[in-house]
């Protein structure tokens, strides 16, 4: 072999770990730089989440690093001019800062809910919520409400467990997955590796989605389903499996409330509450007393039989039905019968009885075992751990559905019945999950100036008490989460911020902090009129929403209509922590989580934000942020990280704990523990002994260390609710017996009688229900690409070459029928408004389903882009179409567009009216106008050359150009 | 020695993340820069060595969507050489490697229309032809760990659905995967023996379904539960108060 020359010069490069910032799987990063240029970004091979590999975006990291459109300055808006009409000026940190204490300081010691903070893809939501209690306010949140609270909430009031990043299938054992509504969304690179496992060892993979890309593409089956019904199909399935007698009966009485009696005594406050004893123990009916007897009795004693199913009449005259009998007369039904469910969700018969026997067969006769010992919570020892090998994922395509709370219970009910949750082959649980149900948290509502919050903005109401609202049921948070309108809105509800804020319902704010939160454009249902509502003036000529603060690191159609501009690093520039507070980086049989640290240096006069926090904080003299004497207790983010503990040895992270280090989970703070990290790559994984790695929610030795951690707050059992008490009682505040808090509004009581079903449910999505379904016949439903997954920006110049335009997609059988062909300009018009967009036909689609790719529209002038760039002038947003308010029905007041459950953003739920544009009628429509530079910004290049080092040519010597021909071994002269 | 790269299309879901790793790993490679043309304006365009291209194959709603990565196959008899006429465009004897050598190549752009693949793509800022190089400038680094020595597309790749190796081993991987999985070569009616093979998508036998039972009627199955659990209890001998 010849001799080849050096391609790098390795000694003038550093590694450095690090953790990706580009979606929710924060991977492990290796990034090799050259000077204070990036040379190449890699996945870490040891790193528990992507071991070694990474997505697309990841590797396109340069160019979000090199991108012109980072904001490089703090900015204010030109003093006389206009929100949105993008005059800015430059101002110093120093001023920035006082300007917004000051601001702060006022809203603090009069009316903290006068601000109110809101933040986008947020990866420290344990720092912000921590920031928000300390300044008093409630009104926070994160993006979940319009991501997949309804996934959290479905999975975490049932279970204990949920799909989204609360668990993972068991890609290493499962023999059939079914993967639900998942829009190429979360998680990106776990779903690949696990997809190639499970393939690799011959699993079958379903994929259900009314779009056929992505994951799909590679499933063995693909059920095109009609949006918006995937609940109903879960419940035939739920059905079939009834019918034909196939479901875990040990399972459901060990781990299940579903022995648990029901109280049936119609009218009064009691109807459909669970029976309990003078000392509020729940019960069974134990077959051989022929009386009720405690739950927690019957597990332990084996002379206590506990019926599964029967109704019965206790001593004191109550009528009650175990809860299985309650569940098996309710999807026994015809209701959820195949043929009946076939034409509402586009899956025929055959089909659903099927895959439901499929999965059985999986289930009950393709059983696994591990060959662990473990004990149960009991004190039963078990030889082995049995596993239903059938596991399921759902994400996007459930949650962002009116009945996606109530549809994701359906799909958890049939992984119980299938006794798959957290057992080998099935969804596994990853710490700090399974949770009892539901973690004993209560939404702050309480507020005083100058004063922090008693408990965290956001929790898990319980009953109606619970709510936050006030005496005369107004809601109390800005966003209304957590009111008669949502009750369990545990993600808070961000997209009604705005549009609350502006109208003053429930009342007017004055401050509202937006962090990677882009509300004035793709991040927000209605984009058009909220850009208005910004701009909204009050009778004084002062702004409805008076001060706007961003912190953001690049120029985002946000940016452009905030007040003040706090510019943020970009993720290789930071310190970071991913925490087991909050949502840490967990595998199912290791807990783990990490930090970032910065690779190379700002070149620019940004601050990250997280930094930003604590010094704000410190200036307004948070109790946990300073002395007695009021100077700062913490030198700065590391500082605080390292040394803040939310109970005493329980801090923001868990890895290095203790004076010397040794620690782990639990002690006292480390000064050098940010140096551990960084020695073992950024993250720490704790592996869980093999006895505890599944049946966790009744593993004793999992739920004893569980407690111990800090994960729960008491190591019983975590008994899943196929019925929840929960939802009866707000079903029985609806009905006006409850014994407690009532509504008072018609619209109110009629949506908790309606889709508070303590058993799973399904019902026409709200939109669906108010539309005229003729006129507007198709389902309109947009994804991600999986090379922009979770990222909402779009001037990264190598992905933007993938793609910089959408395109409206429908099923090309359909679209032809309608004369429409590809490249075509039409009309898409919902109830609330229309676009004008190009159409593409494609064949992996449901007939009733047109949809596009999210975000990639962008207005002109933003994110670096030429103001001629094909984001702006053909890339569309569906946002347009979707109103962030219901239908609007006569003699009700205002609803929004979300789960009545979990005020979850119903975008998914969108229908409308597709037809041809008329001859020379093109182009986009609406249009927005051009976004003015920010002052300072370099211009974007025209080419870019980027590379690190001279290459390193291979040069081919002259006597083997001459010696050989074409062929190689050159058999010509 | 022939290197190249077996790719399986039954576990690409077509994400990108080789083409965009190939393209990072390249643009500082032996033939960067991979120059962008109006990388933030109205055509954003570039060299890529590594494109994926996807399509449909039957009709709704038997429909199957098929990503196919594609870049240079290294071929056994590769056109792009052949046409070459100032010989910068080579086949490298000791692996296979189809290179190009920058400084001979004068971008006439013939081997670019030669190439059956689209596998070239020139570098029309710098006037020569770049494609890909099989990361020659990682896999005979010896600085690098040996398990990293492989093309980044590989390595990235996370569904693991591309292979690296020598063809001429019979016991390598990518031999053994082409033998068991039935790998072809993409247009093998063209004559230019194409090294990289790919791996169809896998036929999965049908799924046993569990036996139905007769009698599925609401009360008839909630009354013989009710007699099974009755009867289960009876059977533990404490039936009898």
């Amino acid at each position: 072999m010849s001799v080849l020359p050096e391609f790098e010069n390795h000694a003038e490069q550093t590694v450095k770990m690090t953790t990706c910032y580009m979606c929710a799987c924060r991977c492990g990063i290796k990034v090799t730089m050259e000077g204070n240029e990036i040379r190449f970004i890699q996945g870490n091979p040891r790193h528990p989440v992507n071991k070694g590999v990474l997505c697309a975006k990841g590797n396109a990291g340069i160019m979000k690093q090199k991108s012109p459109a980072k904001l490089t300055q703090p900015l204010v808006r030109k003093a006389g001019t206009e929100r949105g009409a993008g005059e800015f000026e430059p101002i110093s940190w120093d001023k920035a800062l006082d300007l917004l204490t000051e601001r702060l300081r006022k809203i603090r010691s009069t009316d903290p809910k006068r601000l109110a903070f809101f933040t986008g893809r947020d990866q420290m939501q344990a720092l912000t919520g921590f920031w928000a209690s300390q300044f008093g306010t409630i009104n926070w949140a994160a993006h979940g409400g319009f991501c997949s609270v309804n996934m959290a909430a479905g999975g975490l009031y049932m279970t204990g467990q949920s799909f989204w990043e609360f668990g993972d299938p068991d890609w290493d054992h499962a023999k059939y997955f079914m993967l639900w509504g998942v829009a190429e969304d979360h998680a990106s690179n776990p779903i690949k590796i696990g997809l190639e496992k499970l393939k690799r060892r011959g699993a079958k993979f379903v994929a259900i989605n009314p779009v056929r890309t992505g994951y799909q593409a590679i499933a063995d089956e693909w059920i095109g389903i009609r949006p918006g019904t995937d609940g109903l199909l879960a419940l035939s399935f739920a059905h079939v499996l009834l019918k034909h007698e196939q479901f875990d009966w040990d399972f459901l009485v060990r781990y299940t409330n579903s022995t648990q009696l029901v109280i049936d005594a119609p009218d009064t406050s009691r109807n459909g509450l669970l029976l309990r004893n003078e000392s509020g123990e729940l019960q069974v009916w134990d077959q051989a007393s022929d009386s009720p007897a405690s739950w927690t009795d019957s597990s332990h004693d084996n002379d206590i039989q506990a019926a599964l199913f029967g109704e019965y009449l206790t001593d004191e005259g109550v009528r009650v039905k175990t809860v299985m009998t309650l569940l098996a007369e309710k999807y026994l039904s015809d209701e959820y019968a195949p043929e009946n469910v076939a034409a509402i969700t586009g899956v025929d018969a055959d089909t659903i009885e099927r895959l439901a026997l499929e999965m059985a067969h999986v289930a009950f006769r393709e059983t696994i075992t591990i060959d662990t010992p473990w004990t149960d919570w009991t004190g039963r020892r078990h030889d082995k751990f049995v596993g239903r090998p059938v596991a399921m994922h759902a994400m996007r395509g459930i949650s962002a559905h009116s009945n996606g709370f109530q549809s994701c219970r359906s799909i958890h009910l049939l992984q119980v019945l299938l006794g798959a949750v957290d057992c080998p082959g099935s969804h596994l649980a990853k710490p700090p999950f399974p949770k009892h149900i539901a973690p004993p948290i209560k939404p702050a509502w309480a507020m005083a100036p100058d004063t922090p919050l008693s408990s965290p903005p956001l929790g898990f109401p319980m009953a109606p008490e619970d709510l936050v609202i006030d005496h005369d049921g107004v809601p109390l948070r800005i966003d209304k989460a957590y009111s008669w309108e949502a009750p369990l809105a545990n993600h808070g509800m961000m997209h009604m911020v705005i549009t609350n804020a502006v109208k003053g319902d429930p009342y007017p704010i004055d401050t509202l902090i937006l962090f990677m939160a882009n509300m004035s454009w793709n991040s927000s249902m209605n984009t058009a009129e909220i850009q208005e509502m910004l701009r909204m003036k009050d009778e004084h000529g002062g702004y409805k929403l008076p001060f706007i603060v961003t912190s953001d690191a690049f120029h985002s159609e946000m940016v452009n209509y905030s007040d003040l501009v706090l510019p943020d690093t970009t993720y290789l520039e930071r310190f970071d922590t991913i925490s087991m507070l909050d949502r840490p980086i967990s595998e199912p049989h290791a807990a783990c989580d990490a930090i970032r640290q910065p690779v190379l240096e700002p070149d620019r006069d940004v601050r990250p934000w997280q930094e930003v926090l604590v010094d704000i904080g410190a200036r307004l003299g948070f109790p946990a942020l300073t002395r007695p004497d009021g100077e700062p207790k913490f030198k700065d983010y590391k500082d605080f990280i390292i040394n803040w503990e939310k109970a005493p040895g329980i801090g923001f992270l868990a890895g290095w704990r203790g004076e010397n280090g040794e620690q782990s989970m639990v002690g006292a703070p480390n000064q050098d523990q940010w140096q551990a990290y960084q020695d073992n790559d950024c993250f720490f994984e704790q592996h869980l002994p093999a006895g505890q790695r599944y049946y966790r929610f009744a593993n004793k030795d999992y739920l004893e260390w569980a407690s111990q951690v800090g994960f729960n707050a008491h190591s019983g059992p975590i008994v899943m609710e196929l019925y929840s008490e929960v939802l009866q009682k707000f079903r029985l505040a609806g009905q006006g017996l409850y014994d407690g808090p009532k509504p008072v509004r018609q619209e109110d009581k009629q949506r908790l009688v309606q889709y508070f079903d303590p058993l799973p449910d399904w019902y026409v999505p709200l939109e669906e229900q108010r539309v005229d379904n003729e006129q507007y016949h198709f389902h309109a439903v947009n994804q991600r690409p999986m090379f922009m997954y979770h990222s909402w920006d779009s001037q990264n110049a190598w992905l933007r070459q993938i793609m910089a335009q959408n395109y409206l997609y429908m099923n090309r059988a359909r679209g032809k029928g309608m004369g429409i062909k590809d490249l075509d300009w039409v009309w898409v018009e919902s109830h609330h408004g229309r676009i004008r967009c190009q159409a593409k036909l494609m064949e992996g689609c449901n007939p009733d389903t047109v949809w596009t790719w999210n975000a990639i529209g962008k207005q002109s002038g933003t994110w670096g882009l030429s103001e001629d760039a094909p984001e702006s002038q053909k890339g569309f947003l569906m946002n347009h179409l979707i109103s962030e308010l219901l239908p609007a029905q006569e003699g009700e007041h205002s609803l929004s567009n979300s789960d009545p459950v979990t005020g979850q953003a119903a975008w998914y739920d969108l229908k409308v009216n597709v037809y041809p544009a008329a001859p020379g009628e093109t182009g986009l429509y609406p249009t927005f106008a051009t976004v003015k530079r920010l002052p300072d910004m370099p211009p974007s290049p025209e080419v870019l050359h980027y590379h690190t080092h001279t290459p390193v040519n291979l040069e081919r010597s002259m006597q083997d150009a001459l010696s050989r021909g074409h062929l190689a071994g050159g058999d010509e002269p | 020695m022939k290197l190249g790269l077996v790719i399986d299309l039954d576990t690409c879901v077509g994400c990108h993340a080789c083409a965009v790793a190939c393209k990072q790993w390249n643009t500082s490679g032996t033939t960067g820069p991979l120059t962008d043309y109006d990388p933030y304006g109205r055509e954003p365009s570039g060299v890529w060595f590594n494109r994926i291209r996807n399509f449909e194959v039957d009709e709704y709603p038997n429909s199957k969507t098929i990503n196919t990565p594609m870049s240079c196959m290294h071929c056994d008899d590769a056109a792009c050489v052949t046409v070459c006429p100032t010989g910068a465009s080579y086949k490298r004897e000791e692996d296979g490697i189809v290179l190009v050598d920058q400084s001979k190549c004068m971008g006439c752009n013939l081997c670019a229309w030669a190439c059956p693949y689209g596998a070239r793509e020139l570098d029309e800022d710098q006037g020569v032809m770049k494609k890909c190089t099989l990361c020659v400038d990682r896999i005979y680094d010896e600085n690098l760990p040996k398990d990293e020595r492989q093309p980044v597309c590989v390595l990235t790749c996370p569904t693991h659905a591309r292979f690296f190796g020598d063809f001429d081993d019979p016991d390598s991987q990518v031999s053994s995967l082409v033998r068991e999985r039935g790998g072809y070569a993409m247009m093998p009616e063209l004559g230019y023996k194409p090294v990289n093979k790919y791996l169809p998508p896998r036929q999965r036998p049908a799924s046993p379904m569990m036996e139905k039972r007769e009698g599925g009627e609401k009360e008839s199955l909630i009354g013989k539960w009710m007699k099974r659990q009755k009867d289960a209890f009876n059977s533990l001998g404490k039936g009898t108060h």
